[in-house]
């Protein structure tokens, strides 16, 4: 019977009118919404939405509090094993991971999981209710440890590596290197999907409420080394969750023409520095028409920000929309509001006028070959088939590695294929004492993939302080 | 919160600052910068250290007045805040890891326009403390915007002054001096040269013609500051390098000033509409 039930419809805000804002494109399901998608879940006697879900969130537990209209209850479950729900519920592919797995989707759609942890976290936080106190697990009986953790990077392998050590007595610091917390989820992620002051920074604080610290302006491995944490200062432990911030750039002739961004600077310039805002300071340069390269969700973050700023937008890839990498809900609604896709593309050089400014992006037809080793059909150019896209705006959204930095200033700390730290299923480092998860180990990857790796280094490190 | 211990204006337009700031103050190097997030509606503004003291917990940093967000920095008075400090970034000085045996056979002569001389300061100051011979130049517009003379004076061996009027000292650039320096029988191993980008390029000009090795230090666009924006990339020997992460100091040999001076440039359209709007805002209050 709960199959008639059609999955719920989550309103949005119109195409048309968001498209020139940076107010959230989700309004997520009210209560009655929420309740009625819940009832939908066939409670499966072998959920493989958990097994699918990186953090093994009882899903089928949390839906069945939402349906019964305990919401409260159902954020207790989730908090079990995610401290950024209202997060995870707004930018985790739910489509490859939960909702990948439901059994609902087979016949008709998923169970909108994704939409319900969202409703939960958000609802939790309209209530004031308190994480912290919500959490029934052992933190109230455990005794202060005392012993001092470094978590070197504020994203969500961090915050959730942090909360885990903060809930088992440890004193734990985090060591951003910007001037506000949150990693890629402030810099990276626009508003339009994930609203600072509302959602971020909330549960940010929810962090800081279990006793760990945040100390900004900290660029380890040159304000201060791994070194001197674990000497002088004192730290038992340090968990490395840098992620990976470095923009890649194509190496084609023209990239340094100026009108030539990385995502992560036009990015960084609208969310981290609120270019998009009258009343802050830092420039940023839309253009008239932007081509984005890339089709990952930073891509579409690009493209739809530039969009919000007033450009036409093109995005340029070079395989074809099956492959796109970025979230399915992010290409839809970058087509709703009007970015145009140009698939099997792929840039050869940009060209610039007589003052240096971009003027084209010449590219070159793709067709799909084989499989490559990621499983993907690799593009291959067609011979001869150049053109020329004109275009005074080219933002390069091509992926992202490591900094190098902590690797460099720390000795014994080794790194693989791209720059990653090498660390074993568990996160231990190469050096005792130094763990490191997220993309700084994985290469760029999820949010829940990082806070999953965080989590699982707070319990390696436990074990490893237990055991000295 | 950062907080300021002290202010003196240099020139009408450039200031000078001691900001309390103890890791940074700790871990800086000759040759590094840092960024200053005067308030939350700020801009992230890459500045270059004059001088820190770890004892004091508290670095110098020298800025001019050239855009809205230095003019925000000039106008914090002792006893204020900047929201934010961060650094050191980018590298020292190559010759701060060089066997000092070594370094003392050099001889350094630093080039320092405008603004650029408060960063040569602490280089000077290092190399004359640990006994290497360095002889400092120091150029400017008109005599009334010469910075760091007596600061200079007492860390290196010679200090020359010249100004584009001849208010003081030499009559002309900082590259013609050298040539006449160089001319009169003075010897130098390696040129330092800090200063405005297009002065950067032709004392590195300069330099090619009398075969002598010259380092520059790129003031560019940046956002973080930590190799993740890309903003500050410059070409290198054909190469792209970050001058935030790989520099600010590179061979001025292998450094396309000519793309870098344009990229310098590149939001230019867009802080000028930031400066009047700030401007009409200023003058409403």
């Amino acid at each position: 019977m709960a199959e008639r039930i059609p999955r719920v419809p989550v309103r949005e805000q119109d195409p048309k009118v968001r498209a020139h804002n940076f107010e959230e494109v989700c309004y997520g399901y009210n209560t009655s919404e929420a309740q009625l998608e819940a009832s939908r879940c066939l409670h499966c006697k072998n959920p493989r939405c958990v097994g699918a879900c990186p953090v093994g969130i009882d899903i089928p537990g949390f839906v069945a509090k939402v349906a019964a209209g305990e919401f409260a209850a159902a954020a207790e479950v989730i908090a079990r094993d995610s401290s950024l729900p209202a997060v995870c519920g707004r930018v985790c592919p739910q489509e490859t991971q939960c909702e990948g797995s439901c059994v609902l989707g087979i016949k008709s759609e998923p169970v909108a999981i994704g939409k319900l942890e969202r409703f939960v976290a958000d609802w939790a936080h309209a209530q004031k209710a308190n994480h912290s106190e919500m959490v029934p697990e052992k933190s109230k009986e455990t005794v202060q440890k005392g012993k001092r953790i470094a978590v070197i990077g504020s994203g969500p392998a961090g915050l959730a590596c942090a909360s885990d050590l903060a809930k088992w007595g440890y004193d734990v610091t985090i060591f951003e290197a910007l001037h506000k917390a949150g990693g890629v989820l402030e810099y990276g992620i626009p508003e339009f999907r994930l609203p600072k002051e509302t959602v971020l920074k909330h549960e940010i604080e929810e962090v800081t409420r279990l006793g760990v610290k945040i100390e900004t302006d900290v660029i380890v491995g040159r304000t201060v080394t791994i070194d001197a944490l674990m000497g002088q200062e004192g730290f038992k432990a340090v968990f490395v969750g840098t992620g990976a911030g470095l923009p890649k750039f194509m190496g084609i002739p023209g990239e340094n023409l100026c009108g030539v961004f990385s995502a992560n600077e036009f990015l960084t310039r609208n969310n981290l520095m609120k270019a998009f805002r009258e009343d802050y300071l830092t420039p940023i340069h839309a253009g008239k028409k932007v081509c984005v390269v890339g089709g990952g969700n930073v891509a579409m973050d690009a493209a739809r920000t530039a969009l919000r700023l007033g450009a036409e937008v093109h995005i340029v890839y070079r395989r074809t929309e099956n492959e796109l990498p970025a979230r399915r809900e992010e290409v839809h609604h970058a087509k709703e509001e009007g970015i145009v896709f140009d698939l099997l593309t792929n840039p050869v050089q940009v060209l610039g006028d007589e003052k240096g400014w971009v003027r084209a992006l010449k590219c070159i037809r793709m067709e799909l070959g084989e499989p490559d080793e990621s499983g993907r059909r690799s593009p291959v150019p067609i011979p001869g088939s150049e053109f020329e896209i004109e275009t005074d705006t080219v933002i390069m959204a091509l992926g992202t590695s490591p900094n190098p930095l902590i690797a460099q200033t720390t000795v014994g700390l080794e790194t693989g294929r791209r720059g990653v730290l090498v660390a074993d299923e568990n996160g231990a480092t190469t050096r005792p004492g130094i763990f490191a998860g997220g993309d700084a180990v994985s290469g760029a990857a999820t949010v829940i993939l990082a806070m999953g790796a965080g989590r699982k280094a707070a319990k390696a490190i436990d074990a490893y302080l237990n055991a000295q | 919160m950062y907080p300021i211990l002290k202010k003196e204006m240099l020139t009408p337009t450039i200031c000078r600052m001691e900001v309390e700031a103890p890791r940074l103050a700790r871990a800086a190097a000759p040759g590094q910068f840092l960024i200053v997030l005067p308030d939350e509606k700020g801009e992230r503004i890459p500045l270059t250290i004059s001088a820190y003291d770890p004892a004091r917990g508290s670095v110098t940093i020298v800025t001019q007045k050239i855009g809205a967000s230095t003019a925000d920095i000039i106008a914090k008075e002792p006893g204020e805040r900047f929201r934010d400090v961060v650094g050191p970034l980018g590298q020292a000085s190559e010759f701060v890891a060089k066997p000092l045996e070594e370094l003392r056979k050099e001889r350094f002569i630093f080039i320092a326009g405008g603004v650029g001389t408060a960063p040569v300061y602490p280089q000077a100051q290092w190399l004359h403390e640990h006994g290497v011979p360095v002889e400092v130049i120091i150029g400017a517009k008109t005599r009334d915007l010469l910075i760091y003379k007596e600061e200079m004076t007492d860390v290196c061996d010679a200090l020359h002054i010249c100004t584009d009027d001849g208010s003081e000292g030499f009559h002309g650039m900082v590259t013609a001096l050298l040539e006449k320096l160089v001319a009169e029988g003075r010897t130098y191993t390696q040129a330092v040269a800090i200063g405005p980008m297009i002065m950067m390029k032709f004392t590195t000009l300069t330099c090619k013609k009398l075969s002598l090795p010259c380092t520059v230090s790129l003031n560019t666009l940046m956002v973080d500051g930590t190799g993740m924006c890309g903003a500050c990339r410059v070409s290198v020997g054909g190469k792209t390098r970050f001058a935030c992460v790989d520099g600010p100091e590179f061979d001025g040999y292998e450094v396309d000033f000519d793309e870098a001076m344009r990229r310098q440039r590149q939001y230019m359209a867009e802080e000028r509409e930031t400066m009047e709007r700030h401007e009409c805002k200023i003058g409403r209050s």
